[in-house]
């Protein structure tokens, strides 16, 4: 990158600041005519001699009155004439800095990518990730202005500083005589300020950087007590930043005060000297008053200039910053990233590893002078204590690190040189912790086979101008116009000719990795759009019929209470029986229904008012009494109350002043209070014995009028239960489900999912089950999937791949012995006549492998298949004996 | 059955008579009503011990593995509390619990236990009580079989 942001700007946007400064050039005749006609207007048209009207002008002639006005005229025409060259130009400006900025932080995240790995352990998210965004922000701006603010303020100052010349030459020296000193004091102050800016944006990052590091630590501060260091420290980075920014302000302001005082001191020589010459009749008042106003206009550029070179300052400053962050030693070149295998690229033949050197800081070898090969129709454990060098091998072998000195070629390509379009394509790693992005486990697990867009997304009509917009301004700013919204997917790399077959792979892998139950059950828990997915949705709804069959037979009957829209589900919440169907978005969540008019309107409409009251009051009652002496923070709170302990005062004091016969006459927020509580109630689960046979079939009749008189407005915020259609608010299993299943039977939910199972796999649904569960979003690194979930899930990206070459590091370790045991078996299994390079957590899996390589403080110090080592004296025994 | 029919029934259970009503209700609300069919187990010997039951209608039998196969070594009725033993010693569960004809409980879990058995010394005195007339059948029965065996042998 360029060292200097004036040599950036002028090599990427030459052409907008020549633009700028022309149309900066172009707006001061008119400028200075803005400053000359007031001039006119006062000392020819109004103060002019009445004897000298009508003139005459163009053939034309005018009185005095209507020259006032012409003139007036044309100072509003030059008043819109010089705004629009302002609107212009800032438009332009801003356009210009925006797409500087763009391509600024486009090369900045684009080189992050290239960092080498070692240089994360260096450089914190937390100082990488303002500096992207918040702190090359204001260079946006900068850019915009870099050029033609200095030319077009500074245009403006020589126009005004001319008219004045002309107008009075003495009083117009006066007027700037104080500049020099500003331009020589300032800059010298600024540069204080400027050291302390830079500190200043240094502590920020740092700051930033504690905080990421807390949030990612936050667990071993709740587990240590460590709260009050943690604050301590931040609150002395807070106080360092404090005292510079004091600073800051202390010799900003002087800076401030400075120029406002030699400002001001303008108009005091206006009033001082050109009063004495005006009095002295050497000046027409006209004359000054234009000179006043000038002046006053010269303030504007003059500040704007001296800001200017503040701005100049501060955007040098965190250009240089920032470059020089984003610079680390070996950086890979972009060609790296960029270059296309011509054809398809399949590695065969051997893995050569020569002379191999990794060293540490601290100039330590990890890896010390590492020689093998291997075929790539071989699978290969490597094994070695944890100081052996093992997890640095594999990550070299996958080119995650690059040696210091040595040679890898895989398939006859030198690891080197080789482009990250084959080391990514045909290599896989798996790790300990692979990561997982927040996106759904689909994305996940294809992840590995998006290396650049195939076929390109429809587009139509708005959509499809809004698309050209974007490219058009990514190439403008050299930024990628790959359309993520393409299909990226590499079916061929993975073996499948389209999204079926993929699919279909996809659940080949999942076994492999035993993760096609946590996908299935997370597939019933999913949702989908029965418009998108018809098929989808008539096959739920048979397996619902099927399940009610099954749930014919007696042994089953008393697990799911179904749902019937004239009966009452004793199983189901007050709400669920009223509003029959799941709430979309907002405007019915069970929690606020009392506050619901339409609900209220409604329960008034078939008399419940009184008896919801009531009840409400009883379920208060029967809480407090229940509750009231549990501490705050007892887990029943969250399991069982109805009130949480934060509300539980406020029912006791509520309670207190109402009575059962007065409900009536309590106050609308109390009555709310109480009236939200009995849409909690579940008859079979709470057995409180308040909702009898009465207030039931009231509430069948409330949920009758309710869908009656669904006002349009509310239309589509219920899903409501229809035994015929699919509910699109519901997730799969409660859609087959079709019901509650029922309070107080043994195992009733493990047995209710035993049948749904049974009717699944008769219908031939588990596999589209499980598709959906691809749907599933992972949440924020995969926070929503356990840690074995993640693992595997991790594992099975890499296998999909289908590379030439699997490394895996230790990525079972933390898995159970029985996971473990099957993982790696199929995949064993999967790579016959394959390239497998597997680092062992334990040296007596080996004994799977074709071949063994033993490695002892950075070396290799046996190999050969695990019958041969498996004898005395051999290191590989040692290890397996230490297990 | 509703919350106040089981708070009436729990009075009756010698283990709670001398329990305040409210607490029983404490109880019967956060413990969780379960309905077995005959032939269904409770919990498994082996298994994990997450909750004790009391048994409120029915009967259930008491199995534990020999190696001659399952031996019923008691059978529980109406107030008799099961499944106390793995979650008091946090051992998995001893023995299986089964059904023997319709079984209605009450299922209490583990920590509502040992909150009852800390906040209420009437209580944990009965359940001592309990458990050594336990102890007190189990050892007869051990002196009976081992003066069988010498007879026999």
């Amino acid at each position: 990158m360029d060292r200097s942001i004036f040599r950036y700007i002028l090599r990427y946007s030459a052409r907008q600041q020549v633009v700028l400064t022309l149309m900066a050039a172009f707006s001061f005749p008119f400028l200075y005519a803005f400053y000359e006609l007031p001039k006119l207007i006062i000392n020819e048209a109004i103060q002019g001699d009445p004897a000298d009207f009508p003139v005459e002008f163009f053939g034309l002639e005018f009185d005095q009155i209507e020259t006032t006005m012409i003139l007036s005229g044309g100072f509003l025409a030059l008043v819109v004439v010089n705004q629009s060259f302002k609107y212009v130009i800032n438009v332009y400006k801003g356009i210009t800095g925006e797409r500087m900025l763009r391509r600024l932080r486009f090369e900045l995240y684009g080189r992050v990518l290239r960092f080498p790995l070692p240089t994360f352990k260096k450089v914190s998210q937390g100082e990488i990730i303002p500096m992207v965004t918040a702190e090359v922000e204001p260079l946006g701006g900068f850019i915009g202005d870099a050029f033609s603010l200095p030319a077009f303020q500074g245009g403006t100052m020589i126009v005004i500083i001319s008219f004045l010349m002309i107008q009075n030459w003495m009083m117009a020296l006066a007027a700037i005589s104080l500049y020099p000193i500003q331009i020589y004091i300032i800059p010298r102050l600024q540069r204080r300020v400027n050291a302390l800016g830079k500190e200043r944006v240094r502590r920020v990052r740092k700051l930033s950087d504690r905080i990421g590091e807390t949030v990612q630590g936050v667990q071993e501060v709740h587990a240590n007590d460590t709260s009050n260091l943690e604050l301590a420290i931040f609150s002395h980075q807070l106080g360092d930043i404090f005292r510079v920014r004091y600073q800051i302000y202390r010799k900003k302001f002087v800076i401030k005060f400075l120029n406002n005082f030699i400002q001001q001191l303008g108009p005091f020589f206006f009033y001082s000297i050109g009063g004495y010459f005006v009095i002295a009749g050497q000046l027409e008042i006209g004359t000054l008053v234009a000179a006043i106003a000038a002046h006053k206009d010269l303030a504007g550029p003059w500040k704007e200039l001296l800001n200017y070179y503040q701005m100049k300052e501060d955007a040098r400053i965190k250009y240089d910053q920032v470059v020089s962050q984003f610079d680390p030693a070996h950086m890979r070149e972009p060609e790296y990233q960029h270059t296309e295998p011509e054809g398809p690229v399949k590695l065969s033949g051997d893995v050569a590893v020569a002379n191999l050197i990794l060293a540490d800081e601290q100039e330590t070898n990890i890896i010390d002078s590492v020689s093998f090969s291997t075929g790539l129709d071989q699978r290969v454990a490597v094994v070695g204590d944890s100081g052996s060098g093992k997890e640095h091998m594999a990550l070299l072998l996958a080119r995650l690190l690059d040696p210091d000195k040595g040679r890898i070629t895989v398939g006859g390509v030198d690891w080197a040189v080789a482009p990250e379009s084959v080391t990514g394509r045909r290599i896989s790693f798996v790790g300990q912790n692979p990561f997982i992005f927040n996106a759904t486990l689909g994305d996940n697990l294809f992840y590995g086979l998006k290396h650049r867009p195939l076929q390109p997304a429809d587009y139509s009509g708005k959509a499809a101008d809004e698309m050209d917009f974007f490219v058009n301004e990514a190439k403008r700013s050299a930024n990628s116009t790959d359309d993520p919204n393409a299909n990226w997917i590499d079916y061929a790399a993975a073996g499948s000719s389209g999204d079926d077959d993929l699919k279909q792979e996809a659940m080949r892998v999942v076994e492999m990795v035993a993760l096609e139950n946590d996908i299935y059950s997370l597939g019933l828990r999913g949702t989908i759009d029965p418009d998108k997915n018809p098929d989808l949705a008539t096959a739920i709804l048979s397996a619902r019929e099927a399940l009610r069959d099954r749930l014919k037979d007696p042994e089953f009957a008393p697990l799911v209470e179904g749902f019937d829209k004239d009966s009452y589900n004793t199983n189901a919440s007050v709400a669920e029986n009223l509003l029959f169907g799941n709430p979309v978005g907002d405007a019915f969540n069970p929690d606020r229904l009392a506050e619901n008019e339409y609900v209220l309107s409604i329960l008034d409409k078939v008399g419940l008012t009184d008896t919801v009251l009531s009840v409400g009051y009883q379920v208060a009652a029967t809480m407090v009494e229940l509750f009231a002496d549990l501490p705050p923070d007892h887990e029943f709170f969250e399991q069982f109350a109805f009130i949480s302990s934060e509300d539980l005062p406020e029912f006791q004091a509520l309670l207190s002043r109402a009575s059962k016969d007065n409900l009536g006459e309590l106050k609308d927020e109390d009555r709310t209070s109480l009236m939200s509580l009995p849409f909690k109630l579940i008859p079979a689960r709470h057995r409180l014995g308040l909702i009898d046979d009465d207030m039931r079939a009231k509430l069948l009749e409330a949920r009758a009028a309710f869908a009656a008189g669904l006002p349009d407005d509310l239309q589509g915020k219920i899903a409501f239960f229809d035994a015929e259609a699919y509910n699109p608010a519901a997730n799969l299993q409660d859609n087959i489900l079709f019901g509650k299943v029922a309070y107080g039977q043994a195992h009733a939910a493990d047995r209710v999912g035993e049948l749904i199972s049974e009717v699944i796999d008769s219908l031939n649904l588990r596999r589209v089950v499980a598709e959906v569960g691809l749907a599933y979003d992972a949440g924020i690194a995969g926070s929503r999937l356990s840690a074995a979930q993640r693992q595997k899930l991790g594992i099975a990206r890499a296998v999909i791949k289908h590379p030439d070459l699997l490394v895996v590091s230790e990525a079972t370790a933390a898995l159970d012995a029985v996971s473990q045991a099957r993982i790696m078996e199929t995949i064993i299994d999967e790579y016959e006549g394959r390239g497998l390079i597997w680092v062992l957590h334990r040296a007596d899996m080996a004994r799977y492998f074709d071949r063994v390589l033993v490695m002892r403080t950075g070396r290799v110090v046996e190999s050969g298949t695990p019958e041969e080592l498996d004898r005395d004296g051999t290191a590989f025994r040692e290890l397996v004996a230490a297990e | 059955m509703s919350l106040n029919e089981e708070v009436e029934l729990l009075r009756n259970i010698p283990l709670f008579a001398k329990i305040e009503p409210s607490k029983l209700k404490l109880l019967a609300f956060t413990s969780e009503r379960l309905v077995f069919d005959a032939g269904q187990d409770l919990f498994r010997q082996g298994d994990e011990g997450d909750a004790a039951y009391i048994i409120v209608d029915g009967t259930a039998d008491v199995k534990v593995e020999t190696p001659t196969g399952p031996l019923t070594v008691a059978t529980m009725a109406k107030n008799d509390f099961v499944g106390e033993i793995a979650i008091l010693c946090d051992v998995p569960r001893t023995a299986t619990v089964t059904a023997a004809s319709k079984l209605t409980t009450l299922k209490i879990s583990k920590e509502l236990f040992f909150r009852l058995i800390s906040e209420f010394p009437q209580m944990a005195i009965e359940f001592m009580r309990e458990l050594a007339q336990r102890l007190e059948r189990t050892t007869a029965d051990l002196q009976r079989i081992s003066a069988q065996q010498t007879a026999e042998g």
